[in-house]
């Protein structure tokens, strides 16, 4: 029967060894969501610069309080730009008409990103644009082509150029693949601090995707502890029971 | 003690309480070699249970409604009160539903528990599956999210595919021209409606059931064997009381069950994007098609089947009928099987083979209908349908020609 068993588990394994699709390689966002200090840096980075133009109005603004080991007031002063109610959610004044308008489509919602696009996608877009003469706001991204937005952490990371070489594509012609990032003007940060700011960003959207996440890992060692603790117990009253039985 | 007696005997003066507890419980006699695969059954209500209590507390938060349904279900995982475990209890209850009772099916797949005379419990049993995938696919849209719409969408038009009625048919499902407001509205209604109707569906199967008995590995009729065990001189001499035998295993199996169930709601509630899709993240939008659509996990083998069958004049309807008739041959299968013996332990190596070939050809159409559609993957498809036909359709002649082996008097250990 175990036989039986692992011949099943095996054939369903390439199921599970099922990589999301695109073409793009996506960098580890590398996040750890149990470091509150990166969570507010993302926070104040995301109130700065996001949420103008993006919502996240699934996300209350005392919910991030507390969840992020600050008080209601640090929050209220110093984070809280669209509205003057604490239980409020990070909503915007700019309506979708507008954003069409001014971008080609509305900025959607980032409540959920993370969960949509996964995180190694949104550290990677933020550090994906490039100079490119044929976009309205004169930049293109590698992850998102003709992306509507514009580089909007322009000033922190500078402006960059993308190299491409020709390489052979699957059919024998020549296509343009993208090889490295070029630095063409100096942000305020470094690189690497850059990259930091990108992961701080990265790790806040993480946290707004959903909020319960470290809490309910961190209960659910609790959960199995008591299954398994449960389980011998069943276990021990079945074999009594059936002692008996031959 | 006298005075539970008198009140048990007021009671069953009026309803027939202890009978019913006699007859399909502590005087069940049911075979005492069950195995792993027997823990099923009682998962399966198990789940039926927690998907019915989840749903309930769920529909008290949830807006079915499709300027609302989105935001309510995050309401619900950020705002509501333990929202987030009673949802994620339901996503994973869905799909855990569906692994018990495909290990439920292929339990009685390998041992002929749909063979004579439990030919009406497979069917019921059947009936019980469709009611499931209903249930699922109605259940699927309400989150309201990209997936959900246009998973719908690519499932209502199949109706739409059906000669002359087919388009007012689609009108009829959605209720308009396109998923709308209107079907998540029926959607809701009916999603909450069927499990019901399943509860009492599985209270026939098990009525059933114990009208015939349990099937066993061995595949051997214990009433027909001898009589007489430690609790009843009349009793099969192979049976042991379901209660508290059983009772007790069971107990054990739910703990397991528990176990896995616990893992992945509170550590892979999204199950890598199969549990739930990462395009359900976003709002449904009947301007945006996604790049690639695919139904949830239990639905992809028979997807595939839709997808391998060539459209005839540009109509896909060839691939539509294709797909119900995989589920509804399944109602054949008690007279499709002609082997002398019941279970796989006594069939020879032709059914063996056939059999497991089978469960690898459907993992395998699984993954095929997960997958955007490529020249391979078509061929591959295209074969695994082939193959999925003729293990029912030829099952009269290979189970037939298979060498058996003696089946024993009694249920081995």
């Amino acid at each position: 029967m175990k036989k039986l068993i692992v011949a099943f588990l095996l054939a369903t394994a390439p199921l599970l060894g099922l990589a999301a699709g695109g073409g793009v390689h996506l960098d580890d966002a590398d996040i750890d969501l149990g470091d509150q200090a990166s969570l507010q840096r993302g926070a104040k980075y995301f109130m700065n610069y996001c949420l103008s133009c993006h919502s996240a109005k699934y996300q209350r603004y005392n919910r991030m309080a507390k969840d992020l080991g600050l008080t209601e007031d640090e929050v209220a002063q110093n984070l809280m730009f669209t509205t003057d109610k604490i239980g409020n959610t990070m909503d915007i004044a700019m309506t979708a008409e507008q954003g069409t308008e001014w971008f080609g489509s509305p900025p959607p919602d980032l409540s959920v990103i993370s969960r949509a696009r996964g995180v190694d996608w949104i550290y990677t877009y933020l550090r994906s644009f490039y100079l490119d003469e044929k976009r309205p706001f004169g930049m293109n991204n590698l992850v998102f082509p003709d992306v509507g937005m514009p580089h909007v952490l322009w000033e922190l990371q500078g402006t960059q150029k993308a190299v491409f070489k020709l390489d052979k594509g699957s059919s024998g012609n020549d296509i343009q693949v993208f090889d490295h990032f070029e630095p063409v003007t100096q942000g305020t940060v470094s690189a690497e601090e850059y990259d930091q700011v990108a992961r701080d960003l990265t790790a806040f959207l993480s946290y707004v995707g959903e909020p319960i996440q470290m809490e309910r890992k961190r209960l659910g060692v609790w959960v199995l502890l008591f299954i398994a603790v449960f389980f011998v117990m069943a276990y021990l009253l079945k074999k009594e029971y059936w002692k008996d039985v031959h | 003690m006298s005075m539970m007696k008198n009140f048990m005997g007021w009671i069953d003066d009026r309803y027939p309480m202890t009978k019913v507890w006699n007859e399909h419980l502590a005087e069940y006699y049911a075979p005492k070699n069950f195995n792993f695969w027997y823990f099923m059954g009682s998962l399966a209500m198990l789940v039926l249970v927690i998907q019915i209590l989840t749903g309930v507390w769920l529909a008290m938060s949830y807006k079915p409604d499709a300027e609302l349904a989105f935001g309510s279900v995050e309401y619900i995982m950020r705002d509501v009160d333990w929202g987030w475990l009673i949802r994620y209890m339901h996503s994973t209850g869905a799909s855990a539903f569906f692994i018990v009772i495909y290990l439920h099916m292929f339990r009685g797949l390998m041992y002929g528990s749909y063979r004579k005379p439990r030919e009406l419990l497979w069917i019921i049993g059947v009936i019980i599956y469709l009611a499931m995938m209903a249930t699922a696919f109605f259940g699927y849209l309400l989150p309201w999210g990209q997936m959900s719409y246009w998973g719908a969408q690519v499932i209502v038009n199949l109706f739409s595919a059906v000669p002359v009625i087919g388009p007012d048919l689609g009108v009829w499902v959605r209720g308009d021209y396109v998923i709308s407001d209107a079907t998540l509205n029926r959607f809701f209604a009916l999603h909450f409606l069927v499990p019901f109707v399943l509860a009492a569906l599985v209270f026939v199967h098990i009525i059933a059931l114990h009208k015939v008995g349990s099937n066993n590995p061995d595949g051997i009729e214990i009433k027909k064997g001898p009589k007489g065990n430690r609790w009843d001189d009349n009793a099969p001499a192979d049976g042991i009381p379901f209660h508290p035998y059983y009772s007790v295993k069971d107990i054990a199996g739910v703990a397991g069950f528990l176990f896995l169930f616990a893992a992945a709601v509170f550590f892979a509630p999204e199950m890598g994007g199969y549990f739930i899709e990462h395009p359900n993240f976003e709002p449904a939008n009947p301007l945006k098609t996604p790049e690639h659509i695919a139904p949830v996990w239990y639905f992809t083998p028979f997807y595939a089947i839709l997808r391998a069958v060539p459209s005839i004049a540009g109509s896909a309807f060839p691939g539509v009928v294709a797909m119900f008739a995989s589920i509804l041959i399944m109602f054949f299968l008690p007279w499709l099987d002609r082997s002398p013996v019941k279970s796989i332990r006594y069939k020879g190596m032709l059914y063996k083979v056939m059999l497991w070939l089978f469960a690898i050809n459907f993992v395998i159409l699984g993954f095929l209908g997960t997958q955007p559609t490529t020249d391979l993957y078509k061929l591959m498809a295209q074969i695994g349908t082939i193959y999925y036909f003729a293990f029912f359709l030829l099952m009269p002649i290979y189970s037939k020609m298979d060498k058996t082996k003696p089946v024993p008097e009694r249920v081995t250990e």
